[in-house]
């Protein structure tokens, strides 16, 4: 499935938080969005997947107009990992990665074999199988963050998007969390904060700022030290890594004992 | 990591009736308690019954010429036209307030959610205490139901603007919207009674604001009855998007909900139940509240499982509620709403120091 979108622009109370964004993921590529806290990242992913509508431009996942599905069919297109863990009520792990098959059940159907094989598949796709039967609201950050990747892969959906997907991961299940979504072959768009983790799986990099893209291409070409020092206001060190090939950051601190 | 798992999962506990055939059962147990408490509670009072007698009086009534009546005729009276409907009057308003109640905390993703404390009981009361003393009868016999609908309706609506806080619903301003509309329509309720000549009317919108089960009559059951079978009928259909509400807003609109539409929906439905049980009963407090949140930890949070428990085991409390308000006393009766009062308000203290954070502490 790829992503298009054209012109997008949304505001709230005369403030324009996302200008005239226009981007595209190719079927199967894995495309970030980075930028600063504040620059519009989960805005424009809000629009992307359909809960603020956008002022003006268009947003179509294979020629077809996102805003135009009814809320059920674009459920069945794109898979979302939000940051909200919100919910008081003590669902069990299994039972809130099963509301991923929701947009796949008719009214009246039941809980299929079908629905419970998938559900314990994206489990043990996310290492949670275990806790199947816990309760959600007992999990850690990381172990409710992997949750919810299970209830997106469950959802079966050829579109995936990650807002700060590896927000409350510890280093291991931020890489475990990435290459699972990286193997699934899935086209995703995915907002990050950690610049190389964002060189190490993104095939393209929006770079957004105060709402408008500022760069875009290849990691290679986007992540260069004039671009931080540009977007985040901070000295940074480029440099391909030997083993990766990727752009491999270090950030530079001010305190002159450590910089040197 | 799968060791510390293995122990960590070991302590889970699968909620009761989880699987298809459990849950079949506990439906059924459910009902047979239900019937074995309407036959009881039609039993107790002042004139004790035989159980037999009840259902040979009832089977009479309800097809006659089965069995030839060999009682006297004011027993017939006493079960029929006295207790039955009463009991069954319980049994409604009991099962609709837990089904509003569980419905009303999915929506508002609250758990201290009830259609007492929010003030759409007060909304309802304003409607009908509007239409007695008026008398209101534009829609004929439904006036009264459909006066606390309309003013559920608004009272809900006013506090769920006034709890809204950009774009998020916050605990603690949920329940003092609820306390302030509540203050406003029970204000316009006493002064609406204040100014009105002294007559029939104000004596029987007092009875009626006492609240309780007393009035029972068989024509005031159908309504709510009906309200109740759909309300919960429609709710159990849509249990998944219920489910996807209770653990947020955007989680439900990327699971294929129609948020606004679904949650508008909810709205009409909820209003319209609280309107109808108010109109026959008054406002009946905490049993929204209490039910819901103790079955939940009985059968977990699926409203698939949650709502039809919910219908029944409210039903069956409040039959024994009202058995306890008319024996405590006896032969006085006790106004119901004392008793739920009295069993709910220590269970919400406790409720909202345990969900410390959500109102601002610490958990």
């Amino acid at each position: 499935m790829s992503l298009t979108v054209d012109q997008v622009s949304w505001s709230v109370a005369g403030a324009a938080i996302v200008r005239a964004v226009s981007l595209s993921c190719a079927p199967g590529s894995f495309v970030g969005l980075i930028g600063p806290n504040g620059s519009g990242k989960s805005s424009l992913l809000r629009c992307i997947y359909r809960v603020l509508q956008p002022d003006a431009g268009s947003i179509q996942l294979d020629a077809e107009e996102v805003w135009r599905l009814s809320a059920r069919e674009a459920a069945r297109r794109i898979g979302v990992v939000l940051q909200e863990h919100g919910g008081e009520f003590d669902f069990s792990v299994r039972e809130i990665v099963l509301m991923g098959r929701a947009p796949h059940k008719a009214l009246f159907a039941r809980d299929s074999a079908e629905d419970r094989r998938i559900v314990e598949e994206a489990l043990r796709q996310v290492d949670m199988l275990d806790f199947a039967e816990r309760s959600f609201l007992t999990l850690s950050g990381g172990e409710k963050q992997r949750v919810l990747v299970a209830r997106a892969l469950a959802q079966q959906t050829r579109f995936l998007v990650l807002d700060e997907p590896t927000n409350h991961l510890d280093i291991r299940y931020q890489l475990e969390v990435l290459d699972l979504v990286r193997g699934l072959g899935v086209t995703t768009i995915a907002a990050l904060h950690d610049l190389n983790l964002a060189a190490l799986y993104c095939d393209q990099l929006y770079v957004l700022k105060a709402g408008a893209l500022v760069a875009s291409g290849p990691p290679a070409t986007v992540l260069t030290p004039a671009l931080i020092q540009a977007v985040y206001g901070v000295p940074a060190e480029v440099a391909p890594h030997p083993r990766t090939g990727r752009p491999h950051i270090v950030f530079l601190p001010r305190c002159t004992e450590v910089a040197r | 990591m799968s060791q510390a798992a293995t122990t960590r999962s070991a302590v889970a506990t699968r909620p009761l009736g989880a699987s298809p055939l459990g849950f079949g059962a506990l439906l059924l147990g459910l009902t047979a308690l239900l019937l074995l408490s309407v036959t009881l509670a039609v039993m107790i009072g002042p004139v004790p019954l035989a159980p037999d007698l009840v259902w040979r009086v009832a089977l009479h009534r309800i097809a006659p010429g089965l069995i030839s009546p060999d009682w006297e005729a004011f027993q017939q009276n006493i079960i029929w036209e006295i207790r039955f409907p009463r009991v069954l009057l319980g049994g409604l308003v009991g099962g609709g307030l837990a089904v509003v109640g569980a419905t009303m905390q999915a929506l508002v993703r609250n758990p201290l959610a009830d259609p007492y404390l929010l003030g759409v009981s007060s909304g309802a009361s304003l409607g009908a205490v509007a239409v007695i003393l008026f008398g209101l009868s534009w829609f004929g016999a439904f006036s009264l139901s459909i006066a606390a609908f309309l003013g559920a309706l608004l009272a809900f609506g006013a506090v769920y603007v006034l709890a809204q806080h950009g774009g998020r619903l916050t605990t603690g301003r949920l329940i003092l919207a609820g306390v302030a509309v509540s203050y406003v329509f029970a204000a316009l309720t006493n002064f609406l009674i204040y100014n009105a000549d002294d007559g029939e009317e104000v004596k029987s919108v007092i009875f009626w604001m006492l609240g309780g089960l007393g009035g029972a009559r068989w024509d005031y059951l159908g309504l709510p009855a009906l309200a109740l079978l759909f309300g919960t009928f429609y709710l159990v259909v849509q249990a998944r998007s219920l489910n996807a509400l209770s653990v947020g807003e955007e989680t439900a609109a990327t699971l294929g909900v129609d948020t606004s539409r679904f949650r508008q929906q909810i709205f009409a439905l909820t209003s319209l139940l609280t309107g109808t049980l108010v109109a026959v009963s008054g406002g009946i407090g905490f049993v929204g509240l209490m039910l819901p949140h103790i079955l939940r930890l009985l059968v977990g949070a699926d409203h698939r499982r949650l709502l039809p428990v919910a219908a029944l085991a409210g039903a069956i409390f409040l039959i024994w509620v009202d058995v306890l308000a008319r024996v405590i006393v006896a032969p006085q009766e006790l106004p119901i709403g004392i008793i739920t009062a009295l069993l709910g308000a220590p269970f919400f203290i406790w409720l909202m120091r345990r969900s410390g954070d959500a109102l601002g502490g610490r958990r």
